[in-house]
């Protein structure tokens, strides 16, 4: 009885979520924030730099950044159309008011909780579950840690970016830039110069680590770019699954979020990065929204394996290509993607394969799906060097149309340098047969419920390698997403 | 007037500074105008660099550095064409020969070399330059500069008996050609076409061939392009299809000899219910360096397409295939199908594989596939067991990797040609 109860509450819930399918998570926090003026120059990256008393090196390594963003121009090749952020009517840096040092929830901003609690991910619960530790990060600043200790016992090191270069200075100095250097491109470049906050998390040799590894990302302030960098290490013999999930709030304004992510996985380490985007698409007009534009980059050592999930289905205007370089001999990449655009979203995303050691593998299965007026664009290269021999690829990518006025396309690159390597790639784009709606109608379902249960068969592959907590929510938001875009 | 002296010329103005001495006035003035414009287009233009896109796996810097010679060079009366056929027109660096051409006219069907249709063709005169791609550079340079090249005309109605062969001969030292084609295929008419480019000359040789072809309803054509020149020669070639409803259209390029080939073949869908196909044979070798670009754009619904490309890699060539099917928004029910099968032979030889699909129409099926890997050793075992030696093993697996290709190719005489090439090719490969 209860429990019939409780289902046809969840059942509420969700109709009212799909019926309503505003954008959910569209409220403003009010904390005042530190912001710093308008615009980017040397005097601002002196100014972050000296806002967060970063030692001379970082701050040398930001301006030869900033020197080389300026020499830059802002890519054109991809599939989008977006009108161009204005670099200089931007804030770089924006805090919630340094507080003193917290020990406990209690000690927290109540206001900042009930963020939290709006999102579901309220602290106080997350800490008493095990298995998540959160380090929760609201515009740039990390507020809050949890399972430190726990995960200090293992010698895990797992904080924000700024803790990590106040308190463990040469491992980041030793990795920040390693995997994409600041040339690498405009955004990288840029993320390089004016990065804020972020993580970093470091597992030393052979210890594996004993629970996900979870970050919510969330930007909050109007007009404020929103620079992350995580750097992730996983030293020889360890295994570490990291989870990424963002929310953002409503806004009128598109935002630019300019994040890089950085992965280095030792001789034998395994490292599984998991992420959930659900930034603000923009209003169904088209107005508003994320602009995501992240470099993701992991670099395999020998018998290293790096695995990228995500699954996207927010933000406006995305470009992200999360890729591997498979350096050291019998490494493994893999990458497994989801992307729902709808309404006026545009995402151009795909995976990068770069096979520099012998006997590699990688594999990519990329599933796109595209509803209302949205373009879905997967890009990717897979690459096998000369010298990289008996390399392996597979790729797939299969696109979804939803109505006829989306777009669907795909840019695969493939470049093979010897005779010993087999690259596979093949690629469909469909809509959902008649005939298996008709076939669910027939058993009873209307055509949304029956949409569902298509779209997660389809997307049913990646889903599975995302960790149980992040299935389930990514199933829903699925649902959400795509809701009332048949007809 | 020292200054001037010194002032160092761009790539592109001492490339065209080939041209400045040909005199074209023999052109009557309406085609004289499309010069001038291609002319003027040209300005605004630039020779591709490492950084296009379009052009990404292919430099031609070597190309457009050479200086070249323009002109009719003489060639050998009792050249080996290897044309069974009753109509074929040759050219030798562009330039019409009739010594070596013959002709057998058939009823509702011209056949002739451009430079007479421009005097006599009422549909040229119409449709002549209507389908080249005006900020192409290659394109452009053909336009305002082709010398000669065949003319095709079908009546409404008429299937063509014989095989139209047109033979595209480089010779002399250095020879530079931009052969223009232009066929026109009437509603309901059919043909088949081969086009042929070799080389009677050893070294450098630049050829820059363009083709404009319409196919109207329910017409049928069919062309098979075979590039076997020298492996010093360069070849640049635009290929422009227009076809109307109903129509069927195939083009194989067979790609056996050249160092380095472009071919870009670009397909305009513009009815209901046309079938396309578009089949590529590289079987590359030494430096060779071969890149297929094809765009296919589904104008219409319910209209079919199918693209295979196989291409097989020794030595140290490099193969490159970028094809892209574009679906427009009203192209409901559109089939593409697109697949690129390569081999690499050698550790020295490269592919470079980019199928591409842009769609904005959502009740479609479109696909598309390509593996690039080697010979299956195990199937080399298998038939090794059974008492085949190690070379005519591998032989007969490139043989079957490349049959299907051979057989979309419609006409016999070339079928066996093709064969018989892959057969001494790969009959003592290692």
């Amino acid at each position: 009885m209860e429990n019939q109860k409780k289902n046809m509450a969840s059942e509420e819930e969700l109709l009212e979520e799909i019926t309503s399918s505003e954008y959910k998570y569209g409220f403003v926090t009010n904390i005042e924030s530190d912001k710093a003026p308008k615009g980017l120059s040397e005097e601002i990256v002196r100014f972050i730099s000296a806002k967060k008393n970063e030692p001379e090196w970082l701050l040398e390594y930001r301006l030869k950044s900033l020197k080389i963003w300026e020499q830059m121009t802002e890519p054109e090749w991809a599939h989008l159309k977006y009108p161009k952020p204005d670099f200089q009517d931007l804030h770089y840096y924006s805090a919630p008011k340094k507080k003193k040092e917290l020990e406990s929830l209690d000690e927290v901003d109540p206001e900042l909780l009930e963020t939290f609690e709006k999102l579901g991910i309220s602290l106080d619960e997350q800490k008493r579950l095990t298995g998540v530790a959160v380090d929760a990060v609201i515009d740039s600043v990390s507020v809050k840690t949890t399972f430190k200790e726990k995960l200090g016992e293992l010698g895990i090191i797992f904080c924000s970016f700024s803790e990590a270069v106040q308190e463990h200075p040469e491992l980041v100095r030793k990795y920040l830039g390693t995997v994409v250097p600041a040339s690498d491109n405009f955004y990288a470049a840029l993320n390089s110069a004016v990065f804020t906050d972020g993580s970093f998390c470091y597992i030393p040799k052979g210890v594996r680590c004993p629970m996900e590894l979870s970050t919510y990302f969330r930007i909050n302030e109007a007009n404020t770019g929103q620079f992350e960098r995580t750097l992730v290490v996983a030293d020889e013999d360890s295994y570490v699954s990291y989870l990424e999930g963002c929310t953002a709030p409503m806004r009128d304004e598109n935002q630019l979020h300019a994040a890089v992510v950085e992965l280095i996985a030792l001789d034998r380490a395994e490292i599984k990065y998991s992420t959930i985007q659900n930034w603000y698409p923009g209003s169904k007009e088209g107005k508003g929204g994320i602009y995501n534009f992240v470099t993701k980059r992991g670099l395999c050592m020998e018998d290293s394996k790096i695995s990228w999930t995500q699954v996207e289905t927010g933000s406006a205007v995305t470009w992200k290509y999360p890729g591997c370089v498979l350096k050291g001999d019998r490494s493994i990449g893999e990458f497994y993607s989801v992307a729902v655009t709808a309404n006026h979203q545009q995402a151009d995303t795909g995976s990068k394969m770069l096979h520099v050691g012998k006997n590699t593998k990688s594999t990519i299965i990329s599933k796109g799906i595209s509803a209302g007026q949205a373009n879905n664009s997967y890009r990717g290269l897979v690459k096998i060097n000369k010298h990289a021999t008996n390399s392996r690829n597979f790729t797939q990518c299969d696109s979804l149309l939803m109505g006829n006025k989306c777009g669907a396309h795909t840019f695969p690159y493939i470049e093979v340098d010897n005779s010993s390597s087999q690259v596979e790639h093949e690629a469909t784009t469909s809509k959902i047969g008649e005939d298996q709606i008709f076939y669910c109608k027939q058993r009873g379902m209307d055509e949304e419920t029956a949409i569902n249960l298509i779209v997660n068969g389809y997307c049913k592959e990646v889903l599975n390698q995302l960790p149980m907590e992040f299935a389930v929510e990514a199933q829903k938001l699925l649902e959400i997403s795509l809701e009332g875009s048949v007809g | 007037m020292m200054l001037e002296a010194t002032v160092k010329m761009s790539n592109k103005e001492k490339f065209l500074s080939h041209y400045g001495m040909i005199d074209f006035s023999h052109d009557k003035e309406s085609f004289v105008e499309k010069r001038r414009a291609a002319e003027k287009a040209l300005k605004g233009l630039e020779f591709p660099t490492s950084k296009t896109e379009y052009w990404k796996y292919t430099r031609i810097n070597k190309l457009i550095r050479e200086s070249y010679q323009l002109g009719p060079a003489d060639v050998d009366s009792d050249i080996d064409l290897s044309v069974p056929t009753k109509n074929c027109l040759v050219f030798v660096n562009g330039y019409y020969t009739d010594e070596l051409s013959w002709t057998e006219a058939e009823a509702g069907i011209d056949f002739m070399p451009l430079s007479e249709a421009k005097e006599k063709s009422d549909k040229l005169k119409g449709s002549f330059d209507s389908l080249t791609k005006k900020e192409e550079i290659f394109s452009m340079i053909n336009t305002a500069y082709h010398q000669d090249g065949a003319y095709l005309h079908l009546k409404k109605g008429k299937a063509a008996e014989s095989v139209y062969y047109i033979v595209n001969i480089s010779a002399g030292n250095q020879p530079m050609s931009n052969p223009r084609n232009f066929i026109y295929l009437e509603e309901g008419s059919s043909a088949k076409v081969v086009m042929k480019h070799i080389s009677a000359n050893e070294g450098n040789s630049f050829t820059n061939q363009l083709s404009e072809i319409f196919v109207e309803k329910n017409a049928n054509l069919e062309i098979n392009k075979l590039q076997s020149e020298n492996d010093d020669a360069y070849q640049i070639s635009n290929d422009e299809v227009s076809q109307e409803g109903s129509s069927q259209f195939k083009m194989n390029t067979i790609s056996l000899g050249g160092g380095l080939l472009r071919n870009n073949l670009n397909l305009d869908l513009n009815g209901e219910h046309i079938e396309s196909w578009m089949n590529g044979l590289s079987l590359l070798h030494g430096k060779q360096h071969v890149d297929h670009h094809t765009l296919i754009h589904h104008r219409e619904p319910n209209c079919v397409s199918h693209e295979l490309y196989k291409t097989i890699a020794d030595d140290a060539s490099t193969g490159v295939f970028n094809g892209k099917v574009f679906v427009h928004p009203i192209a409901q029910k559109t089939n593409a199908y697109q697949s690129n099968a390569n081999m690499v032979l050698t550790d020295d030889a490269s592919i470079y594989s980019k199928p591409e699909l842009e769609i904005y129409a959502d009740d479609v099926k479109c696909s598309h596939g390509s593996t690039t890997g080697q010979m299956d050793e195990e199937a080399i075992f298998y038939l090794r067991s059974r008492g085949i030696g190690k070379k005519k093993a591998r032989a007969v697996l490139l043989n079957a990797f490349l049959t299907d290709l051979v057989e979309q190719i419609g006409v016999e005489h070339l079928r066996e040609e093709v064969q018989s090439v892959i057969d001494k090719k790969y009959s003592g490969v290692k």
